[in-house]
């Protein structure tokens, strides 16, 4: 049904917001009373408090690509509540309520390394690089929950080619922005900061990698990685690098946050792959946001197998988690 | 204060506080619970039973130190809170988290070092659920039904590492349980110690058993 809408219509439109407010207090009602009973399917509906951390900018013209699922979409108040985003706290429910006054303009991304042409794109630039699309991802937590976002961008391949990686490139390295005075929490995070990730360049050249400015038609809020990130669909989630301010093209693989903080735990491709455990716990299934039960299973790199599973051929993914 | 301890309805009042927790979190309902309830609810009483951990095994020193004999009634029934939250928590993880999957529950169990602990930690609270009416410390006699019930000092100990090697990377919260039950258990080690100290030498008849079974 969502394929059919006008691409101009913002998700609000839909349904007008004293609507969905009234709704919210009615079911907030029902979900009291009910208790346990009414959980199960009609929890997607239930109340969330407010997501949105600053006035979104919505992002209209936006392009339909054949990339996106058809699966339901997870509601917006989840993907903009359930956030682990560690500078602003290490409970999910944190960033949502800490991340509200980051201040995420101005911003620029500095381009750079072993490239023909480094430069710094400002926000604006950026923008305006490619025509936006809206794409539909299954997006998979390395804590073994899932999501299904509308996020907004282009494929990152188009910021990469503008700078003209040289023949000395074989990784891409990426760095989130840092400011203990405005990630007052970070201390608690226990990893080291800033946040690092980094991908082979030819992970980073598939036209999968989004470069991500906006979810659900908007601008991206803070707690989702507000101004501009990396969506990796087919990798654990915490490869796709929130608030960017700077690309590094590379020789080296680069270190990244979670194969520092344990290396045995989080390896530097981290594909999302149902037969290779964490540690600690199973990945074969995961749990559907918002969900009780972890009975979803899970898919080999994520559903995206036919696209990338070519970029692996030969390799031991059990060596390379 | 003795008095108002040994009150009947001080128990009453006990034992209605410690249903607060449950009966908030069925008060906040599913939509209370956010997006992924099911580790919303396996926190939420997994934090439980670490507190209701540390308050039982708050009941000894707090007895002997301030000389409060008559909280050790209470003790009883801390503890087995502590277990109806464990019961909670264990069932939440079979049931939702891994839908009656009994095979994924025992792979868990046997591969997962966090699971491991934290399941030995409950396993061992149930001998302690069963023999905690006062006929069964008859039946047992005073001295081993202590010694059996010191294993509520493995579950607490269990119960912090399963929590430390749960987390991500904020260690915090679990290093807090670590310093309190360090505490507690400290409490007992030293209280041993000076015991021991003070005790005559050896070759004299140790203290007589109490004759009468304790008041829970």
């Amino acid at each position: 049904m969502l394929l059919k809408r006008g691409t101009d219509l913002k998700y609000s439109d839909i349904t007008p917001r004293d609507v969905y407010v009234n709704r919210r207090k009615f079911l907030y009602g029902l979900g009291l009373a009910g208790g346990l009973a009414l959980a199960g399917k009609s929890l997607a509906n239930l109340v969330f408090p407010s997501g949105r951390a600053y006035a979104a900018a919505s992002l209209p013209g936006l392009v339909k690509s054949s990339f996106s699922t058809t699966e339901k979409i997870t509601p917006e108040q989840v993907v903009t509540t359930y956030n682990n985003f560690y500078e602003f706290g290490t409970d999910k429910g944190d960033p949502s309520k800490n991340a509200g006054k980051f201040v995420t303009s101005p911003w620029s991304v500095s381009v750079e390394g072993e490239v023909a042409k480094p430069r710094k794109f400002t926000m604006e630039e950026i923008l305006k690089l490619a025509p936006l699309e809206e794409r539909i991802y299954r997006h998979r937590c390395v804590e073994a929950w899932s999501i299904v976002v509308p996020w907004v961008g282009y494929s990152f391949s188009t910021i990469a080619k503008l700078v003209e990686p040289t023949s000395n490139a074989k990784y891409v390295a990426f760095e989130s922005y840092f400011d203990k005075k405005q990630m007052p929490l970070w201390g608690r995070a226990g990893i080291q900061l800033p946040y690092v990730e980094g991908l082979r360049l030819d992970e980073a050249m598939h036209p999968l990698a989004l470069l991500t400015v906006g979810i659900y038609g908007e601008t991206l809020p803070n707690q989702d990685g507000a101004p501009v990130r990396m969506v990796i669909p087919w990798k654990y989630g915490f490869k796709s690098i929130k608030s960017l301010v700077k690309i590094r093209f590379v020789k080296d693989q680069p270190p990244t946050t979670w194969n520092i903080t344990n290396a045995n735990e989080y390896g530097f491709y981290s594909n999302v792959n149902p037969k290779v455990d964490h540690p600690r716990w199973s990945q074969a299934k995961e749990v559907r946001l918002p969900g009780f039960f972890k009975n979803t299973p899970t898919q080999m790199f994520n559903g995206y197998g036919d696209q990338v599973a070519s970029l692996y051929n030969g390799m031991d993914l059990k060596k390379n988690y | 204060m003795n008095r108002i301890l040994m009150n009947k309805w001080t128990k009453v009042v006990v034992f209605a506080l410690c249903l607060v927790p449950i009966a908030v979190l069925v008060w906040q309902g599913p939509s209370g619970w956010g997006a992924n309830p099911t580790q919303y609810l396996e926190h939420a009483t997994g934090d439980w039973i670490l507190r209701f951990l540390a308050i039982t095994l708050t009941v000894t020193p707090l007895s002997k130190i301030f000389g409060l004999k008559q909280v050790v009634r209470f003790r009883r029934i801390l503890g087995l809170f502590a277990f109806f939250y464990a019961c909670l928590h264990f069932s939440i993880y079979i049931g939702l988290d891994q839908v009656l999957d009994f095979r994924g529950v025992w792979a868990d169990v046997v591969k997962r070092p966090y699971i491991t602990v934290g399941f030995t930690g409950f396993v061992l609270m149930i001998p302690l659920a069963i023999t905690s009416t006062a006929a069964m410390v008859r039946r047992l006699g005073f001295r081993r039904w202590q010694m059996l019930h010191r294993l509520i000092y493995v579950s607490a100990v269990a119960g912090v590492i399963h929590f430390y090697w749960l987390v991500k990377s904020d260690v915090h919260l679990p290093l807090i349980y670590a310093a309190i039950m360090a505490a507690l258990l400290g409490w007992r080690v030293f209280a041993w110690f000076s015991d021991r100290g003070r005790k005559p030498a050896r070759g004299t008849p140790a203290r007589k058993e109490p004759t009468t079974v304790p008041a829970s």
